[in-house]
């Protein structure tokens, strides 16, 4: 047993310097006086400073966090109305099509997706008249779509595992389906509910493919500029970028798990006392 | 809610006794009406933005390119439709080998995640209590950071003035004879950056099925095994392995189908001599505008992976189920 343990250790090593020091290299030469973004000139933070007046960036950041938080909401509403459909209803015309419909843009490669939104947004602007021109209503409504198949699984898990005797005793009790709902059901999936909307917001606000197929000009997202600069080639102002942004995903994906872990542990107390109490 | 509530927060004895008073609308809302929304508005949406799409790029790819806007023209007589694109995919060596290279460098990183995630989440799953869950969370983290920063962040580590390039060049050069000593190894736009830099942003889609199947396992089953005498590597061939078949599926596929169809990894980093098809797609569409073209490889690209997606999708259904 010792001699394994040793061996998964050492993979585990390796695996984690593999991960980390890409980013780790990324984030030091952010820091590079030197122009030349991979050698070293000595320890300096005008990168960060620049970054801070370049308002293209600034507009592009800005632009990213709407769409991101739009999209987030809508693909929260969709996905928590796909993954109920999934999980509580067994039987519907056209299940089994759903259910794939639900899961495909989960493993879509990008760029097909890409490609047939970007015509279907040009048949609709040629025969609808809307959307007018493609740009911050296109990437929403293209954003929404794959992220809400990421919600409406989380959403379908979480509703699995939960038990269905609340709803079904809500409903022995004289409750309509309808207070059901926003009495039992959505305040027990409310915490699936925010991780859905978490994740389908850092998806938006990462995707390169499908935003570069359904943007127009004028709507440049903040991966898009990127993609852009970054296809020249490595500059200290977008390690800095980089750096940033990093670090903004760090924090979050921390606090949100510390949160998570603090609310797990609050109600396996919460579930401890009320049995105590009962006893 | 707020009008519902006060209407229903008691039993309606006139209600009960007055059945037919209810109109259809109003039984339908309080039976149904739920139901049936939860289920038509994410349908009708996915139909629009998802269905209505993949019709429309299948109608694309058996148009004709012509020079103007739009960049398409259908048959003004019966049938309507050409199968040119087709013909030009199978015939032009271009689109092939686009293909191939694809399969090749999407399978060979699929291979080398295994090879390494498999022993990571192992590692993970064997982990005790609170390392467990910071090791995973190392794992999340590189994720939730932007994919194209983790590509960036290898464009910077490859480069031939890199230290990193510099570290492994001097590295190969103590067991190279001084005449043949290499400046720099070319490691930038080929199919080796490519691979390196597919399993290094995929490589979480294969830890983390894994682990979520190999942390459900029964060690008490490896330990009656060790009791019986059995060597470690026997215990892991005979146990651990084929009860973690699932996990090792989901994350293959996980890995194998997006990285076929990569685009961003062989644009920043690729061989643009040998490219895989997602840049053939992307260029047919936005540099030679031949919409049809691009619409044709897009359509024989998924024919090419619609096997792996169904049996991903049978995979999700079955493994919701098995949570009931």
């Amino acid at each position: 047993m010792r001699q394994r343990s040793t061996f998964l250790f050492s993979v585990l090593c390796f695996g984690f310097a593999f991960f980390y020091i890409p980013i780790i290299s990324m984030i030091v030469y952010s820091f590079n006086k030197s122009r030349l973004a991979t050698v070293w000139g000595g320890f300096s933070v005008e990168w960060y400073f620049k970054l801070f007046k370049n308002a293209q960036i600034i507009n592009a950041a800005t632009l990213s966090l709407e769409i991101a938080v739009i999209s987030a909401t809508f693909a929260t509403i969709l996905g928590t109305m796909a993954g109920m459909a999934l999980a509580r209803f067994s039987r519907f015309r056209g299940r089994t099509f759903f259910s794939g419909l639900v899961s495909a843009p989960l493993i879509m490669p990008e760029v097909i997706t890409g490609v047939s939104l970007l015509l279907l947004f040009v048949f609709m602007e040629r025969y609808f008249g809307w959307p007018a021109k493609r740009g911050f209503t296109t990437v929403t409504i293209a954003h929404t779509t794959f992220a809400l198949s990421y919600v409406a699984v989380i959403i379908q898990s979480r509703l699995l595992s939960m038990d269905v005797s609340l709803e079904e005793a809500a409903m022995d009790l004289g409750s309509k389906p309808w207070q059901v709902l926003f009495d039992v059901t959505l305040p027990i999936i409310a915490p699936a509910m925010i991780a859905g909307w978490l994740l389908a917001f850092t998806i938006s606000l990462d995707d390169v493919v499908i935003t570069n197929f359904t943007t127009g000009p004028g709507a440049t997202t903040l991966p898009i500029l990127i993609w852009g600069k970054v296809k020249l080639g490595v500059t200290p102002d977008i390690n800095a970028l980089a750096t940033i942004i990093v670090l903004v995903v760090s924090i979050g994906v921390g606090l949100a798990g510390y949160l998570m872990y603090r609310s797990e542990k609050k109600r396996e107390r919460d579930i401890q006392m009320a049995l105590a109490a009962n006893k | 809610m707020a009008g519902v509530a006060p209407q229903n927060s008691g039993p309606l004895p006139q209600e009960l006794e007055l059945p037919g008073g209810k109109t259809g609308f109003r039984n339908w809302l309080d039976r149904n009406a739920w139901r049936d929304i939860i289920i038509a508005v994410p349908y009708i949406w996915l139909i629009l933005f998802f269905v209505a799409p993949f019709i429309i790029i299948i109608a694309m790819s058996l148009a004709q390119s012509v020079i103007a806007q739009p960049p398409f023209r259908f048959d003004e007589t019966w049938p309507y439709v050409t199968f040119e694109n087709f013909e030009r995919l199978f015939s032009d060596y271009v689109y092939l080998r686009g293909y191939l290279t694809s399969l090749r460098n999407a399978l060979i990183a699929t291979a080398l995640c295994l090879l390494l995630g498999y022993p990571m989440a192992l590692g993970i799953a064997r982990a005790k209590g609170v390392w467990r869950n910071i090791l995973l969370l190392l794992v999340i983290l590189p994720f939730w950071t932007s994919f194209l920063l983790r590509v960036y962040a290898w464009m910077g580590m490859m480069g031939s003035n890199s230290w990193f390039n510099r570290g492994l060049t001097s590295l190969i050069n103590v067991f190279l004879p001084a005449a043949s000593e290499i400046n720099s190894v070319p490691m930038m736009n080929s199919n080796f950056a490519v691979i390196l830099v597919v399993v290094y942003s995929y490589l979480p889609f294969m830890i983390l099925p894994l682990f979520a199947n190999l942390e459900k396992l029964d060690f008490t089953l490896n330990e009656a095994a060790m009791d019986l005498g059995s060597k470690p590597m026997t215990v892991f061939r005979d146990v651990t392995l084929p009860l973690s078949i699932p996990g090792i599926v989901a994350g293959c596929l996980l890995v194998f189908i997006p990285a076929t169809g990569e685009l961003v990894i062989p644009s920043l980093v690729g061989n643009a001599g040998d490219p895989m098809i997602g840049r053939v797609i992307n260029d047919e569409f936005s540099l030679n505008r031949h919409w049809p073209m691009a619409s044709a490889i897009a359509v024989a690209l998924l024919m090419l992976l619609v096997v792996p997606i169904m049996l991903y999708n049978r995979m999700q259904e079955r493994a919701a189920e098995g949570a009931k």
